[in-house]
């Protein structure tokens, strides 16, 4: 009897599952079915240097078939609904699909309508997103033209996709009007519901005076309520006000709005799926798993979290085909590069329980990438993942970087000395 | 830097990080919070309990709090959650809860 795995979503995640059990199950009766509404993948790290220039759109677009093997079965379709208590999904064409085990892979989106006021009269206009290609896009016509002002940028919420990339982006702007010679024409703040832009002990000692060397201002525990359009303010949930010239969102994040329609999302309404954080089984259904951004775990959505995460569910999923133990467990690693211009990037890598820490990676004392401290080999790095992304990482090739982080290379010269009187 | 009173009330009973936090959650009292409370200039209701019990619940279960979440929780509102616990309520709920500051990744 042939048995039936349906991936859901063919963004980097599904992608890179559906080639590595394609792979796996070569020997196997299993069918594998990919399920997407659209054939466009966007490499969507990619999107933060569109505003500035250093990418152009064509760089970031292509094919999902070009990444799907030859043997999975690709469906362009929306799906309705997933029907965990009967194993099918319901397709908007109308087509019913069974499953024996089913991959969730469907990511999240911006939800600029959460928030009032935002995807308004100013959108577009003085307010742009750049987690888009339309957003990346429109925004890199208007700097080219904007004459100055202040420049906000703000994190509606904290759970997001990519949480570095507003950092990036307030250094990069930075950059770029320096480049521009209007530096002094343009004030930039960052406008965030945490306590600072950075709120790790080691990463703010190392890298919080980059905020003061670029002159950007942050504006610490902001959660935004709403946008006052007629005083082009961004206003907090107490009251705060922030005005802008042009303000660059991070919208509220959601997963896909058919975790809502099958009630399998989280109690906040976000979409995010209950997972095991361990071994990506869904909390609902035994034979229901979930990668990538869509889940609930306490760790950042980031494409090299589903990276690490795809070792360790090919693991289970070939485990629990056999009737054995979920033995793989994910450990929360991820492993970020950060740009902070003029050509220089630093790089984390930690895990659920080890902050970012100084160091080499990812060999101790020759690297070649430091953490936690912006180098020019950094930059090239984060330039050069664009080629291994396409190349390698959709297409499930092994990447010379360990599944669960390692410690070697890295740098504890203290411990965070707890404050007690207690002996 | 942590004020006087806090060094002087908080800190003597139970060890906490350089910022304040709670080292070991287990170790929570609602004396002690009413103690963390008492250095912010808020004195403790049930509601407060409720909220600060909810917290401490999801942290146990390994859930990523967020202000939206405990907006959804049923207990408060966005609103009514800033009323209890001004300035930052998300990261003076969770030192009085004795759980640990919300953070980002880096």
């Amino acid at each position: 009897m042939n048995k039936n795995l349906i991936i859901i979503g063919a963004g980097t995640a599904g992608t890179m599952m559906a080639n590595k059990l394609h792979h796996e199950l070569r020997n196997e009766p299993w069918h594998i079915t990919l399920i997407d509404r659209d054939n466009t993948h966007y490499y969507q790290p990619g999107f933060l240097f569109i505003p500035f220039g250093i990418y152009k759109p064509e760089d970031v677009v292509r094919p999902r078939t070009d990444f799907i093997p030859e043997g999975v079965r690709f469906v362009m379709d929306e799906v309705q609904t997933i029907d965990g208590e009967q194993n099918l999904v319901r397709l908007q064409s109308g087509d019913v699909l069974t499953y024996d085990m089913l991959i969730i892979a469907t990511g999240v989106e911006i939800a600029p309508l959460e928030t009032p006021g935002l995807k308004g009269e100013l959108w577009y206009k003085d307010i742009f997103d750049f987690y888009t290609y339309d957003g990346a896009v429109r925004l890199a016509e208007k700097l080219q033209n904007w004459e100055g002002g202040t420049l906000v940028i703000n994190l509606a919420e904290t759970q997001i996709k990519c949480p570095v990339a507003p950092l990036e982006f307030a250094f990069l702007s930075d950059a770029y009007f320096t480049e521009k010679g209007m530096r002094d024409k343009v004030k930039i703040k960052y406008v965030t519901p945490l306590s600072g832009a950075f709120t790790k002990p080691k990463a703010t000692e190392m890298l919080n005076k980059l905020m003061d060397e670029k002159h950007i201002e942050v504006v610490p525990d902001f959660y935004l309520s709403n946008v006052d359009t007629q005083k082009k303010a961004i206003v907090s949930y107490d009251g705060k006000e922030v005005p802008f010239d042009l303000l660059i969102t991070i919208p509220v994040n959601k997963g896909d709005g058919v975790i809502e329609r099958s009630g399998l999302g989280d109690e906040d309404g976000l979409n995010f799926v209950p997972t095991d954080k361990f071994n990506l089984q869904s909390k609902k259904f035994k034979n229901v798993f979930v990668i990538g951004d869509t889940t609930n775990l306490p760790a950042s959505k980031a494409g090299s979290v589903a990276h690490f995460e795809a070792e360790v569910l090919t693991e289970n999923v070939l485990s629990f085909i056999h009737g054995r133990e979920l033995t793989a467990t994910f450990d929360g690693h991820a492993n970020c590069f950060i740009e902070t211009g003029f050509g220089k990037a630093t790089l984390i890598d930690f895990n659920y329980t080890t902050e970012p820490l100084p160091g080499k990676f990812p060999l101790p004392v020759v690297g070649p990438m430091d953490l936690l401290k912006p180098t020019l080999t950094n930059h090239m790095g984060k330039l050069a993942f664009r080629w291994v992304y396409w190349h390698m990482l959709l297409t499930g090739k092994h990447l010379p970087v360990p599944t669960h982080m390692s410690m070697a290379g890295k740098i504890q010269d203290k411990k965070i000395e707890p404050v007690t009187e207690h002996a | 830097m942590l004020n006087p009173i806090y060094m002087e009330t908080v800190v003597k009973q139970l060890p906490v990080n350089a910022e304040g936090y709670l080292l070991d959650a287990t170790l929570w009292t609602p004396e002690w919070a009413n103690e963390v409370a008492r250095s912010y200039g808020i004195t403790l209701t049930d509601k407060h309990f409720d909220v600060l019990n909810w917290l401490r619940k999801k942290q146990a279960e390994g859930v990523a709090l967020t202000i939206r979440k405990v907006g959804a929780s049923g207990i408060v509102d966005i609103k009514q959650f800033y009323e209890l616990f001004p300035g930052g309520p998300l990261k003076v709920s969770s030192k009085i809860a004795g759980i640990p500051k919300p953070v980002s990744c880096i």
